[in-house]
């Protein structure tokens, strides 16, 4: 008898092998979610704000405008013709265009023309000869073309002989934990237990059945617990190297600490992998193809992406959705991790962002065993 | 989460399928499978259309039949993978039972069984010695791995992944992991439909080797060949039936001809004139010849060739064989086993 393995190691050990003879799985699992990390964290890394691109229609007076807005670190100007600058601006390549009035700055002695003028207003002839305004072109519904309009009337303005009424001193603030990979790296880790969870119960469960294999276990003295709970082991044997190469690249490459306790950022993680993999159970718990069971969990993975905070946060959805938003699992599971990570929470803090993910958990699992089809 | 390990624990009772036991005190010790009128419908379609069998201890017992004919569902309810719609089934003295009842009346069954489904495809990316150790895994007494892929040839692929083996290689791997929980009851559906002649002769000497240690076989197929080597009782199942029962030689007898001639000519002769030959107990199409089943050639094949010179025909072709169990499915239903 002492050659008898345990049914429960054996199935465990032949879910795992399935897995990482699987190099596809392996990539998905560690090497996908640190590409996104990187590609993410370069394309958001601290650096000079970038300069907002604006144009400067050519003409009398431009090439001086041109030097003033120059000086200001916030715009990058271009000069160009008329209908270029229009086509670009439809286009959204700069995110505002000036077209120089007949008083350039500095030049004119005098009081300066007003800005921003009502278009297509000219004045009287004659006076307005000397006067005509300069004119803004922009869109005032976006952020950056309200930011540009404001800079570049400072810059004509102040190169026109303005001066400050009051001073004003500028401090910078750039502290760790503010930063966008701050907020990404729990992000994808929630991400990550929930597609490894769901994508290695859901499909292997789902070939199983498929491939008769199901039937056959079920013909032989195996308890079906065994099956079942060898699927959940095989996956939670990824969760420490999943969770260690997210949390250290994130460590290593971006300065992300993990502030609270590693401890509890293991239990969160071990509930969250456990629910999604009752999820993937209830995802794959009547399914017969692998076809049908891609639908059906990227029907359940898709609104999460978008809704959880994995990339942004999810309190920018409108207040209405958001009793909704917070009750799914991921978002609570993200939360939790922030929570531990970036603000250094102690378990009482994430206990009832906890409890939401373990009843997801719990309830994904009672009614996918009542509803398992073996065969 | 410990709750819902827990109630993974109590998910047996979620999710038999059929199980348990109680002892049938009517089972005859030497009776291993007894089933009567067994019912199966998928929707319209009758596969099993009130059955019955007993299958013997020590014995192998076939189910013979066209594809079709309900021979696997029949042995999917003796195995207890599918739940008759009517019928009572024993295996081994015990009855299956479905319901809520848990696996473990069952479990003891299938401590006793070994099988083999027609289309399990194992897990690709084991080899085949994981994929034995797994499945012996989970039978409380069995047979040693390596010792069982000794025995069916397999040494030599032992760490080959699965998905790797060639289709005879899957089969006997499939035919291993039923031995490996070493038995005394098996069932083999279709053991070497699609497999070259040398596979199907080591298949067929495993099944011998097993008979010979004590163990009891049930096997469908669609060979009449296989059934004759391997089978020392058949059952001919049709339409969800069974049509005849009995050993190979007895059903052969019960065709009053030990041969059959099969002949073409041009032009043809009519069938009546072939049923009042001498000696010729029944006539048959078979493609474009003629099949006379006849009692004897010595007196069947003269008046034969007097028919076709009386009637100025030409043969076109002429060929004898001893009767078989396909003759006798083609006297019984007027079909040929197979199509092909």
């Amino acid at each position: 008898m002492s050659d008898r393995p345990s049914p429960l190691w054996q199935l465990t050990l032949s879910r795992y092998r399935e897995f990482v003879r699987e190099p596809e799985a392996l990539f998905w699992v560690f090497a996908f979610p640190l590409l996104l990390a990187v590609a993410l964290g370069l394309a958001f890394r601290d650096k000079a704000p970038d300069r907002i691109p604006i144009g400067l229609v050519a003409g009398a007076g431009a090439d001086r405008a041109a030097a003033a807005l120059a000086r200001s670190p916030v715009l990058l100007v271009r000069t160009m013709s008329p209908g270029e600058a229009r086509e670009a601006l439809r286009t959204g390549k700069i995110s505002l265009l000036i077209e120089p009035g007949a008083a350039a700055p500095a030049v004119v002695p005098g009081p300066p023309a007003p800005a921003a003028a009502p278009a297509g207003a000219p004045a009287a002839a004659g006076v307005a000869e000397v006067r005509r305004p300069w004119t803004f072109h922009f869109d005032q519904t976006r952020p950056d073309s309200r930011i540009a309009r404001l800079e570049s009337e400072d810059a004509l303005q102040r190169a026109a002989g303005r001066t400050d009424a009051v001073a004003i001193r500028s401090e910078l603030v750039t502290e760790k934990g503010s930063r966008y990979i701050d907020f990404l790296i729990p992000g994808l880790l929630g991400l990550n237990l929930m597609g490894t969870g769901i994508w290695s119960l859901a499909f292997g469960v789902t070939t199983a059945r498929q491939k008769q294999l199901l039937k056959r276990l079920v013909a032989t003295p195996m308890r079906r617990s065994h099956y079942l709970l060898a699927q959940v082991l095989g996956r939670l044997v990824f969760l420490l190297p999943e969770i260690a190469v997210l949390v250290g690249v994130g460590w290593l490459a971006f300065g992300v600490a993990v502030r609270g306790s590693l401890w509890l950022l293991l239990v969160i993680s071990l509930v969250g992998a456990m629910t999604f993999c009752g999820m993937g159970l209830l995802i794959a718990s009547r399914t017969r193809t692998v076809e049908g069971v891609s639908g059906l969990a990227n029907l359940v993975m898709l609104p999460m992406w978008l809704l959880s905070g994995v990339f942004f946060s999810s309190e920018r959805f409108p207040d209405r959705v958001q009793p909704l938003i917070r009750a799914l699992p991921l978002t609570a599971l993200n939360d939790a991790l922030r929570g531990v990570i970036t603000e250094g929470r102690a378990p009482a803090a994430v206990a009832a962002n906890l409890a939401i993910v373990a009843a997801w958990g719990l309830a994904s699992f009672l009614v996918a065993l009542r509803i398992f089809r073996w065969r | 989460m410990t709750e819902s390990l827990k109630s993974l624990e109590s998910l047996e009772s979620l999710l038999e399928t059929p199980k348990q036991t109680t002892p049938v005190p009517a089972a005859a010790p030497e009776v291993a499978v007894r089933c009567r009128g067994l019912v199966k419908r998928y929707g319209e379609v009758v596969a099993v259309d009130g059955l019955d069998l007993e299958v013997r201890r020590g014995e192998c017992f076939g189910l013979l039949g066209p594809n079709g004919a309900g021979k696997t569902t029949t042995l999917e309810i003796l195995e207890g993978l599918t739940v008759p719609d009517a019928g009572e089934v024993e295996v081994l003295g015990s009855a299956w039972r479905k319901g809520s009842k848990g696996s473990k009346g069952n479990h003891e069954l299938r401590q006793r069984l070994g099988l083999a489904l027609q289309e399990t495809q194992l897990t690709a990316k084991l080899t085949v010695l994981e994929t034995l150790r797994l499945f012996r895994s989970f039978y409380q007494r069995g047979r040693r791995p390596e010792e069982v892929m000794r025995r069916l040839a397999l040494d030599e692929k032992r760490d080959a992944p699965v998905g790797k083996l060639s289709g005879g290689q899957k089969q006997r791997l499939a035919v291993a992991c039923a031995l490996v929980g070493d038995p005394e009851l098996l069932f083999l559906d279709e053991p070497t439909t699609g497999l070259d002649p040398q596979s199907r002769l080591q298949l067929w000497e495993q099944v011998s080797e097993f008979r010979e240690g004590g163990g009891t076989v049930a096997l469908t197929t669609h060979y009449m060949e296989e059934a004759e080597r391997l089978c020392d009782r058949v059952a001919i199942v049709d339409h969800g039936r069974v049509i005849a029962l009995g050993t190979p030689a007895e059903l052969i007898a019960s065709l009053h001809a030990a041969d059959v001639v099969e002949f073409a000519s041009e032009p043809e002769l009519p069938r009546e004139s072939l049923l009042r030959l001498e000696g010729v107990q029944e006539v048959h199409r078979h493609g474009a010849n003629w099949s006379l089943a006849v009692g004897s050639l010595i007196a069947g094949v003269p008046a034969l060739l007097a028919a076709v010179e009386r009637s100025e025909a030409r043969l076109v072709h002429l060929s004898t064989h001893r009767a078989t169990l396909e003759d006798v499915f083609v006297a019984l239903t007027g079909r040929a086993l197979r199509e092909d």
